[in-house]
């Protein structure tokens, strides 16, 4: 049996000072984590820590060795006036094409601030999602997602570890949690920190 | 015009048009559009500092830009949002000003720097500014990924553990030192007006990244021509006339 992606014992991240409430997990190849809870009580903080954006204040975290990572924030990429297509971005990250929904598929050579906000979404997720990549951290990966997008982007998230790889994301939708991730944490307020 | 008088400053100048709208749109990209005045700006104090001290004045223009290029990143935090790029031009300006405003020599470059010397240049700034062009194409198509990457997820070289400082500071250098040759060979508003008219009519019609490069530097070329011959034909300095040509174009396609 290979060795957990992820490893964290007791960990506490946050920007100037801690800002969780001590947390503890095991990633397994294979599996979706999902981070879930109330505003405020650093979901996103500890999905920046796991990119190395954030700073680990104590505990342990531990990655497998030479991991590679993909990150998708709650920040629309700022494409508007660029003149670049869904295909070339999807090139960038080196994302293929093949099984993006019917409704995206037909607008790849777009400019891509000629799409809605939502297909723009989807498909600035769907490069990050698909690049090559070990683990893949996401941020609130359904908003502005109509029913069909979430309905897609479970099926594709599953097929993603299905192929190899961990997913680690930051959800408020319960339902889309409960439906797609193998392990749920819910986050619990940080006691206060004065 | 194809005797050897014209033909060796039309190509200097054509190898310029050609890569100036692509880095143009590169610069846009990265919010930095003003990077060209700001460089060209340096590259004429340069070029000015040297001929008063009694060096080459190419040299002294790429010298500066590329000091420029390489320290901005020094000072990146403190003159985040387009302030380091607005202190260059603003420091390059007083510079060149007082030089000139001191020294007869630097006085009669300074014109030239500033209002073009295109028609002037010989075999020495051909052999100089073309194997450049070349280089810097080269350059801009290896970095070309990574400058979008960083635009569109600027988090992916901190995810992917890489890092994004020789990107950087290799895409600076390239930008600063093609700005220093433009500025001596087609003075600074006409090497502004290649970086900046096709790029800004690309980035609003073109359909894609690559065919908007392509656009750009077609644009570049035609602008470049067209100027060339109508400020022969016109006996008019050519930056002013290349200039005028970018924004009608730029009117009537945007």
């Amino acid at each position: 049996m290979s060795a957990p992606l992820l490893r964290a014992r007791a960990l506490v991240a946050g920007w100037q000072g801690p800002a969780t409430a001590p947390l503890d997990f095991v990633l397994e190849n294979g599996r979706i984590l999902g981070l879930t809870g109330p505003n405020g009580v650093g979901k996103t903080t500890i999905l920046s820590a796991l990119a190395g954006r954030a700073r680990v204040f104590s505990g342990l975290l531990e990655m497998r060795p030479g991991l590679r990572l993909a990150l998708q924030t709650q920040d629309v990429p700022p494409v508007a006036g660029v003149p670049l297509t869904g295909r070339e971005l999807l090139e960038l990250t080196a994302a293929p094409a093949d099984g993006l929904p019917p409704w995206l598929g037909g607008r790849l050579d777009l400019r891509l601030d000629r799409l809605s906000g939502g297909q723009r979404h989807y498909l600035a997720l769907w490069a990050i999602l698909q690049a090559p990549a070990d683990l893949v951290l996401l941020d609130e990966p359904t908003n502005n997602l109509d029913a069909a997008g979430v309905a897609h982007l479970v099926t594709a998230l599953r097929e993603r570890v299905a192929s190899g790889g961990g997913v680690v994301l930051v959800s408020h939708d319960h339902d889309f949690v409960a439906q797609v991730c193998d392990q749920v944490i819910v986050l619990r307020e940080v006691p206060d920190v004065v | 015009m194809w005797s050897d008088l014209f033909l060796l400053p039309f190509l200097t100048g054509l190898c310029l048009a050609l890569i100036l709208p692509v880095l143009g749109c590169f610069l846009r990209l990265r919010d930095e559009w003003l990077a060209a005045l700001a460089y060209a700006h340096v590259a004429a104090a340069g070029a000015l500092l040297a001929l008063v001290g009694g060096l080459s004045p190419a040299f002294g223009g790429m010298a500066a830009a590329a000091l420029a290029g390489a320290s901005k990143r020094v000072f990146a935090r403190r003159l985040a949002g387009g302030a380091a790029f607005a202190l260059l031009l603003l420091a390059g300006w007083a510079v060149a000003v007082l030089l000139a405003a001191n020294q007869p020599l630097a006085e009669r470059l300074g014109h030239a720097l500033f209002d073009g010397q295109l028609y002037f240049s010989g075999g020495a700034q051909l052999a100089l500014v073309a194997p450049w062009a070349v280089f810097a194409g080269a350059m801009l198509l290896v970095l070309s990924r990574h400058l979008l990457l960083a635009r569109v997820y600027p988090d992916y070289f901190q995810a992917r553990h890489l890092r994004a400082w020789p990107v950087m500071l290799g895409f600076d250098l390239v930008a600063a030192l093609t700005l220093a040759l433009a500025t001596m060979t087609m003075g600074v508003m006409g090497g502004f007006a290649l970086i900046f008219v096709p790029a800004w009519i690309v980035f609003r019609r073109a359909p894609g990244w690559r065919r908007g490069l392509l656009l750009a530097t077609l644009l570049g070329v035609a602008g470049y021509t067209a100027a060339f011959m109508l400020a022969l034909w016109l006996d008019q300095p050519f930056g002013p006339v290349l200039a005028l040509l970018l924004i009608v174009l730029g009117l009537v396609i945007a």
